[in-house]
Order: C-alpha cells, then structure tokens, then sequence
C-alpha cells in the first residue's frame, strides 16, 4: 500500500488534490481512497489530506502518519507545520518551491525531494495562483503511482461541469510539471 | 433521460455521500426533505441538484428545520409515499420527537444518519452518540463499513421498512464515510426495482379519504401498552427478516467484483503468518453482523461502522506477530437494533475476553454496545467483556489504539475505559 500525505492551506485545493490521486490511481486499475482531516475550513489554515493506493481493498481509515509520499502544496508551511512528522529516508517530497533543492529547509534526503515551481506553471497556464492541479503532474513523474493519462482523465471527471477551457488549462499544467 | 444511465454501471470511485444519494435517486422516493447540516449536507445537496437537472422526479420539500423536515416525511408517509432524509447530530436530536412518532404510527420512512458527536461542548466531527440517543424509539438501526455497505443498506432499508411497517436509519460515519473517496458500485434503477418493486400499501394503513383510518391516535392505559409490547415484538421478529433480506439482495444485486475479477489482480498470494493461519478472512456475513478471525480466537474485539476497517488492519498486524492460538477476531455489529443477541452469543461463546468499543458513551455508566452485549453475555456465557471508548468528536481512531486495547483488555477494569492515544 502506498500512503500519500499532502499538505497545504484552507482554499488551495488540498482535499481535491488528494481525490484526483485517488481518481487516477482508480482509472490505472489500482484501488485507492482519500479523505481530508478538515478541521474548521478558513481560508488560509493548514490543511492536510490523504490518500491511499493498493491492489487490494483498503480498510483501514487512520489518518496517514508514515508517508511513502509527501506533497507540499504552499512552501511557507515549512516555517509554520512540522510536514516532515512521520516521514523516513525513503520518503518522496514534492514540493512547490520556487528555491534550489539545498535552499528547501527540510530534514530529509535530498536525493528524495524533488522542486517544482508548481506556482509559476499555474500563473502561466491556469492564470490563477492554484497549484493542487499542477503539482500532480510532478507526483505523476516522480512516483510512477499513478499514469498521466489517468489523470488526464480524472481531471476531465472531476471538473466536467467547469467547462472545457478550465480542464484544458489544468491538463497542459499538469503536462508542464510532468515535464520536469 | 438518457438512455444510458439504465445501463448496468461498473464500479466508480465516488465520495460516500455521492454515492448515496446516487443510490437514493436509483431507489425512487417520492418525497425527500431535509435540511442541510454538517456533514450531511452533500447528501441532500447532490439530491436537490439531481432534482433540478430533471434526473429524478421526486418532489424535494425545503424545511425551516430539522423538526419540519422529519414531519415531512413522517406525513408525506401517511399518506402512502416513499420518502426519505437525512441529517446529523443535533439535526437529529431536533427531530427526536417526530422520530418516536414515525415508529409509533409504523411509518416506513428511511433516514441516513451521517453520525457526529453532540454538543457541548460543539463539535463537527465524527462519533455516534447522535444515533445512540434515539436507540429506544422503535427503528431499525444499520451502521455501514464502507460506502458499499452503506449503498446496500439503504437499498435494503426500504426492502425492511415497507414489508415491516417499521423506519430504518442508516448509520454512516460522518467525515469518515461520507467525505471519503473510495470505489464503490451502484445499482441502476432497473436492478434495484427488481429487488424493491414501487411501494403500494395496503388499503388502510395509509391516510386514504376512501378508506378513512387514524394513525397515531389516543391510546388509554389500557391498550397504550399492549401497543408499545406489539411494535418491540415487531421490532423483534425483524431480525429474521433483515437476515432473509440480506441473502436474497446479494442472489439478485451482484456487485461488478463478484462477476468480474476483482480488481488489483497483480496481487501476491497472503503469506502472512496470519493468513496460513487461517484468521485473515471474514467466517460469517449476513444481514445483522460480520465476524472476522480464527473459529476459536481467545479475544473478540466488537464495534460498528467504519472503525471496523482499521480494527481488521491492526487485527492483522497483532495476529502475525503472536499467532494461534492466542489469536483475535473481529465482530461487526451491522444492526445493532433489533440487537441480534443470539447471533453474537454464537460467536463469542467460546472466547475469553471481548472489548466493545464504542464511539459513544452512556454517561455515568459504560459504552451503549458493551451495554448490549454483555446484557447478552449475562448468564449464558462466561467471556469476560470490557468497554473501551475511542474516537469521540472526531478523535483519529488508529491501528495503535486498538493494538493497545488488546494489550489491556485483560487488566482494565470493568467500568469505561477512554483510549484517546
């Protein structure tokens, strides 16, 4: 079972984030779950949300403490949450950063972060400061866990009733960031 | 409408409270009301929606409150209807009155309890002391896993309250269940009409200017309690009934994975010290409860809803790492009113210790299912049973915790005990 942590703030689409993982892992034939730890939304307050992906059932409903996968949607989270709880030498970080790798104050392996400046793909593209979309094409290359074309196909789900140009914006995001 | 949405569907991966309300639409109410509270609100949301997108032709009634909402349905249902909906926590303690009612008139109404803690102090989150304070009222009470079982309930809750005259409340744990994505299948319209055909009461047990009857009338002393003794009696005889209604869903309803292969198929054989021993699968499912383990374990762990799955995972973990035959199995309460006494005596008979834990509290004396079970237990069998209390408000209920539950059962003592980390 791969365990997947991400971690933003309340606006930033953390909770959809966590769903499309979920989706697409779904669409590549694997069975998947995700949920939020919602505390009180507010705009702005940390946020986390998980999801899981298996070959078989997933029952169990903890919250994921021991991540295979930690995603960092917003990179002032580092001055403020301690993302890294739980996290070991084999952890994968993908974090949206515009800093060099050895900038990133984070007490893991550096040869398991990998940076993407998600933000200034979204500002390009999207036109809109929103990263939880892009970053995943990032996820998507550096983990393997799921297939871009599933993505591809869970952003066009899941976004179905937002229009054609908006799922458009987020897949070429998401192929920019697959890129790096 | 188009043609394909009576296509057979494969699994989807969807939020519980989506796929819910995809299975209410499926199932045809006449009449839903509701009103929104948290985290329900998706529910009765996606409802509204279907309605207004010309997907389904029941007549949605907004409410001022929670109490009009349930009187709603409660008269929608008098008068001969299928009605259905939903809340949580203090919604539900605001329809308290209205809920007795329904069960006193014999009203099938069917209701999804998405269940949270109660106030004070103020609480959004998960537990299930909502559902637990209107366990006396006369309604059959389901409690789900997973959002399969949830989708299956609620289509046999309707089976259940129109055959039997009785409500149903579908337990779902709120956050937990319904905010969680997961793959889960729906069946169409067709195939649960099949199941559940359209619902024609009898003449005169529906309000019928025709066929003039009174529902929920005066009663003197001296039939007031016969009347209560008939419904408990009812209530009682259900409990075959959900068994029957079980079987006969899962012959006519088969899920994609049944027929298909599951998923995932890549998977390696279990070779889990666990699983060559044996405990590592489920020896008895049926309507009223689930037990998984070993035949003979020495510990029997108890509890309902989505806990379950995280209590099977530990169980695992726990079971590898000291064996048979010091092994520990698993016993979901799937309906814990009518409570299947003799179906759970059955199987903890044999084992030393069972831990109920609860994600509610009788305050001032033990968890509400210890309560039941060792009202069971009394004078029949010898297990010892203690009470453990997790999860409350929204607490995160961890493979720890149970682990640790397992390591006190034998030294806690008998009041309630709170495992919180």
């Amino acid at each position: 079972m791969v365990q997947i942590r991400i971690h933003g703030r309340g606006g930033q689409g953390v909770v959809t984030a966590a769903e499309l993982i979920a989706m697409a892992a779904f669409a590549d034939g694997k069975i998947s779950q995700a949920f939020p730890s919602f505390g009180v939304e507010r705009t702005g307050a940390p946020i986390e949300a998980f999801a899981r992906i298996d070959n078989k059932p997933i029952r169990t409903r903890e919250h994921v403490y021991h991540p295979d996968v930690l995603i960092i949607q917003d990179p002032t989270l580092l001055d403020s949450v301690d993302v890294a709880k739980g996290c070991d030498n084999n952890t994968l970080v993908i974090i949206n950063t515009a800093k060099l790798k050895k900038e990133i104050k984070i007490n893991l392996p550096p040869k398991n972060i990998f940076n993407v400046d998600a933000t200034k793909i979204a500002l390009a593209i999207i036109g809109k400061n929103l990263v939880n979309t892009t970053i995943l094409g990032a996820f998507a290359k550096a983990t393997g866990y799921v297939s871009l074309n599933s993505l591809e196909k869970a952003i066009k789900e899941k976004f179905k009733d937002k229009g054609e140009s908006i799922i458009t914006k987020n897949i070429n995001a998401i192929r920019q960031s697959y890129k790096l | 409408m188009k043609k394909n949405k009576f296509k057979s569907q494969p699994s989807q991966i969807l939020e519980g409270s989506h796929a819910i309300a995809l299975a209410i639409k499926n199932i045809r109410p006449a009449v839903v009301s509701a009103y929104p509270i948290t985290p329900q609100t998706h529910i009765v949301e996606d409802l509204a929606k279907f309605k207004a997108d010309g997907e389904a032709d029941f007549k949605y009634v907004r409410a001022e409150s929670e109490f009009t909402a349930a009187s709603i349905v409660a008269g929608a249902s008098a008068t001969g209807a299928r009605v259905y909906s939903a809340t949580s926590s203090q919604g539900l303690l605001l329809m308290t009155e209205v809920i007795f009612n329904i069960a006193g008139m014999r009203l099938p109404v069917v209701i999804t309890c998405a269940n949270r803690g109660v106030s004070a102090p103020i609480t959004i989150w998960n537990d299930q002391q909502d559902a637990i304070t209107i366990r006396d009222t006369g309604w059959i009470m389901l409690f789900a896993e997973n959002h399969q079982e949830a989708v299956d309930q609620h289509i046999m809750a309707y089976k259940l309250a129109e055959n039997l005259k009785l409500p149903v409340m579908v337990n779902i744990d709120g956050f937990t269940l319904t905010h969680t994505y997961e793959p889960v299948f729906i069946p169409d319209r067709k195939q649960i009409k099949k199941y559940l055909p359209d619902y024609q009461p009898a003449k005169g047990q529906y309000l019928d200017a025709a066929n003039p009857v009174t529902l929920g009338s005066f009663a003197q002393p001296s039939y007031y309690m016969e009347i209560r003794q008939d419904l408990h009696n009812d209530l009682m005889s259900a409990l075959d009934l959900v068994n029957k209604e079980y079987e006969k869903y899962h012959k006519q309803i088969r899920h994609p994975e049944q027929s298909e292969g599951s998923r995932g198929s890549k998977t390696q054989p279990d070779s889990s010290p666990s699983a060559r021993l044996g405990v590592r699968m489920t020896i008895e499912n049926n309507g009223l409860l689930e037990y998984y383990g070993h035949k003979h374990p020495k510990i029997i762990l108890i509890a309902m809803g989505s806990v379950v799955g995280t209590i099977k995972d530990a169980v695992d973990e726990i079971n590898d790492k000291i064996g048979f035959p010091n092994a520990v199995g698993v016993l979901k309460i799937k309906c814990f009113r009518p409570f299947p006494s003799a179906a759970v005596l059955q199987i903890l008979k044999n084992c030393k210790y069972a831990g109920v834990i609860d994600k509610s509290i009788s305050l001032g004396s033990i968890g509400p299912l210890a309560l039941d079970v060792k009202t069971a237990a009394q004078g029949n069998i010898k297990t010892i049973i203690r009470s453990f209390i997790v999860g409350l408000g929204g607490r995160d209920v961890t493979k720890n915790i149970i682990k640790k539950i397992i390591k006190k059962i034998k030294s806690v003592g008998d009041g309630a005990n709170f495992i919180g980390n």
